[in-house]
């Protein structure tokens, strides 16, 4: 309340009244040398010497909005993991062909507790799928039956809860399938339905064993050999990861998340694959002749929304990832609640050259770290 | 004395006596630290890490903080963000802050004129450490005319009233032993409010300090320290009246002015207080009995003119001192010790007034209750809350 005071006497009163106690006191020698010819105006005081007051006019290097960033770099290699790699980084399992014809795909997942750096300097005590926070990016194809052999070597009981469709013998939650320190079991199911899906620990309290770390992507790819229309089935086989018509796009895993450091239940930092400001840091190459597809998934505690809106650029949404054809079109921002996925499909092939940035449309999330950079190129000249 | 009727011992003996706890206490140390004995109860618990903010710079540079340290190890500053957006920063000297260090935290932020911002700083656990910044506003440099400035606030708060008040020295020498004792009674009352004002503000701040200087405890012992120390070297020569009682009492209020020009300096450089003219009179006018209390032990005594300005700039002229100290280098432990010693100081000089006030009636208890001096602390009292409503914002 800096001003209130002085409402309480108009301006020329107020330098009469102190005016004339001045020069009654007497006492006030000094200080009525000091300003011999204006009226003392102790309000004066307030101007502060006409210093230059407002930062963004002053010359000063260094202090453009440039500098809202963090300071220094987070340490991929003792974390073990590195954001740039983890766009592309898939994990597949391993196959064999069953008696029926189907494929078997078995994957093989440990619960880790690990310290990991989340921003530069910043130390998170995390629970972890395989170490890494987010944990194993697993791609199947739809019809697949897939294991999943889990082994919880953490110190507290944990369980690998799908979204997807099985039995509820297979769901993760207390009682079928969620085990305690040192203990292993086995979830078996057939992939489906196709889409942008997640895996997370379904242990109890659920909030805090999320924002620990313990969460993933789970992407069903569809079957080309499933769709009847030619033209869908040209669009599954382009989400079919390993076929040629994939080959064309460029896919990026990523993973909306954030960590309350001092557990207050609100977040510190948040980010896109866990370590803020990490594409800003190193920005995501991008090929412009190369159409773009993101797996995005949502998995940010404490804050009901994320989203993610691509400056300079608009593209098609498929929410879930259950249909070939968009969900929205022709949009530059989508928003997704806890646990909501989808993927994005968008090109950079009629742009210029240049850094063209990507963030949460919640400016708070964006400034405590979830921001990036797609750094878009032609072919090499 | 009775140490003669004790043996004297050789002085090798007596150096003994002193050595042998000495190298015990220092031998236990080095055991504890090198076994550690206490590594059973080590429970996995991350190091306790405290951070205080004592001084907060806003220039055209951006934010400056100076930070204290005061966890159970050396701390780090990971990251800082300033509105929830993370901001680049320097730290001065760098590297992990040692328990009771201080170093600069620079931040070039755009902060603006008038407006809120809090400060978040990250440690290397995550912990953070919030600072609000209530109103930013451009921190008082020490330039002249910033100076000069400051010293009018001062004298209008300080010089001027104590000097108003002691023009009552005239009217009030003519009083009988009734008003006498009135007037002795008010400036216990005054007294009295400033001993509580002060030690709840001095509380105040401490409670803001870092917790190793243990605020509430400091303020107490120092204030007692001072108390003590003054009522010696005053008893130096007997119980003081008259014009040394005079001196005693502008001291103690000298040091409260002191305190109240650290309070204003401090809340101005913080932009919590707006300083308006209506706060500044008030502040005239409620210090105004201050000169009052000063004359009114020496209404028996004839003193030279001179001790009237001596008593002026004795009493006022610490809120000049106080401005300066208070806008320009502002720690919240250091003015909650500044106005402690204010508060010993302010007891002293209740002691020695109502003392004086009891030597100059011959029933000396009674009169403690009677009518003008029972009146008189209580209007002293009164009067000081009543224009305190002014000045508190």
């Amino acid at each position: 309340m800096p001003a209130d005071t002085e409402r309480f006497v108009d301006p020329s009163r107020r330098a009469l009244l102190v005016g004339g106690l001045v020069a009654a006191g007497g006492a006030a020698i000094a200080a009525g040398s000091a300003r011999s010819q204006s009226v003392p105006d102790p309000m004066a005081g307030h101007d502060m010497s006409n210093m230059p007051s407002d930062p963004y006019a002053a010359p000063m290097s260094g202090m453009a909005h440039g500098n809202m960033t963090t300071v220094g770099l987070v340490d991929h290699g003792r974390n073990g993991f590195d954001p740039t790699s983890m766009l592309t980084d898939w994990e597949t399992g391993r196959t064999e062909l069953l008696p029926d014809g189907r494929t078997l795909r078995t994957f093989e997942i440990d619960a880790i507790d690990r310290e990991i750096e989340i921003a530069p300097g910043i130390f998170f005590p995390a629970w972890t799928f395989n170490g890494r926070v987010p944990g194993p990016a697993l791609r199947a194809k739809e019809g697949e039956r897939l294991r999943i052999v889990f082994r919880n070597l953490g110190s507290h009981p944990h369980s690998m809860h799908f979204h997807g469709i099985h039995s509820a013998r297979m769901d993760g939650v207390p009682g079928a399938g969620l085990i305690g320190p040192g203990e292993e079991f086995i979830y078996e199911f057939d992939a489906k339905p196709f889409g942008c899906h997640l895996y997370h620990c379904h242990a109890l309290p659920l909030k805090r064993h999320m924002h620990k770390g313990m969460y993933g992507l789970f992407v069903i790819d569809p079957d080309p050999a499933r769709q009847t229309d030619p033209a869908f089935t040209a669009i599954a086989a382009s989400r079919l990861h390993g076929s040629p018509e994939n080959a064309e796009w460029q896919e990026l895993a990523m993973v909306m998340n954030a960590f309350d450091t001092n557990f207050d239940g609100a977040n510190e930092v948040y980010a896109a694959n866990t370590v803020g400001q990490a594409y800003m840091n190193v920005p995501i190459q991008i090929d412009k002749t190369r159409p773009v597809r993101i797996y995005l998934v949502n998995v940010t505690e404490f804050d009901p929304i994320n989203s993610f809106h691509l400056h300079a650029n608009f593209f098609n949404y498929f929410d879930t990832g259950t249909t070939l054809t968009p969900t929205l079109r022709t949009v530059d921002l989508i928003t997704q609640c806890q646990a909501q996925r989808g993927i994005l499909e968008f090109s950079f092939a009629e742009h210029e050259d240049g850094m063209y940035m990507f963030h949460a449309h919640q400016s708070e999330f964006t400034e405590l770290g979830w921001v990036g950079m797609f750094d878009v190129r032609g072919p090499a000249a | 004395m009775s140490d003669q009727s004790q043996p004297t011992r050789p002085v090798l003996t007596r150096l003994l006596l002193v050595l042998v706890p000495l190298a015990a206490m220092l031998g236990a140390f080095v055991w504890i630290a090198s076994l550690d004995p206490l590594r059973s109860f080590n429970n996995g618990a991350p190091a306790v890490e405290a951070l205080t903010v004592e001084r907060t710079i806003l220039d055209e540079a951006g934010i400056g903080l100076l930070v204290r340290a005061g966890g159970s190890e050396p701390m780090a500053i990971a990251q800082v963000a300033v509105d929830d957006a993370f901001w680049t920063f320097t730290q001065d000297p760098p590297g992990p802050i040692a328990r009771g260090d201080t170093v600069w935290v620079q931040i070039p932020y755009p902060w603006v004129l008038g407006e809120a911002h809090l400060v978040n700083m990250l440690s290397n656990t995550g912990t953070a450490f919030e600072h609000e910044i209530a109103v930013a506003v451009p921190t008082p440099k020490a330039t002249g005319g910033q100076l000069r400035l400051q010293a009018l606030v001062g004298a209008i708060v300080g010089l001027l009233p104590v000097a108003l008040g002691l023009m009552f020295y005239p009217a009030m020498r003519g009083v009988g032993r009734g008003g006498m004792n009135f007037l002795l009674a008010l400036t216990v009352g005054l007294l009295a409010f400033l001993l509580i004002d002060m030690t709840s503000e001095a509380l105040e701040l401490a409670a803001s300090a870092a917790a190793l200087f243990q605020g509430s405890a400091m303020v107490w012992l120092a204030g007692l320290a001072s108390f003590l120390l003054l009522m010696a070297i005053g008893r130096w020569r007997g119980t003081p009246e008259g014009l040394a009682l005079a001196f005693y009492i502008a001291l103690g209020i000298g040091l409260h002015n002191f305190g109240e020009g650290l309070a204003i300096g401090g809340a101005f450089a913080a932009g919590s207080a707006g300083l308006g003219t209506f706060l500044v009179l008030g502040f005239a006018l409620h210090n105004v009995t201050e000169g009052i209390g000063i004359a009114a032990p020496m209404l028996r005594v004839r003193p030279p003119l001179w001790t009237f300005a001596a008593l002026t700039l004795l009493a006022g002229g610490p809120a000049v001192l106080g401005m300066w100290a208070g806008s320009l280098a502002y720690a919240p432990q250091w003015s909650a010790l500044a106005l402690a010693v204010g508060a010993g100081a302010i007891l002293q000089v209740m002691v020695e007034v109502t003392a004086y006030l009891m030597r100059q009636n011959n029933d000396r208890q009674v009169v403690l209750f009677a009518p003008a001096v029972l009146g008189g602390f209580l209007a002293g009292l009164a009067f000081m809350y009543a224009t305190a409503a002014l000045i508190k914002v």
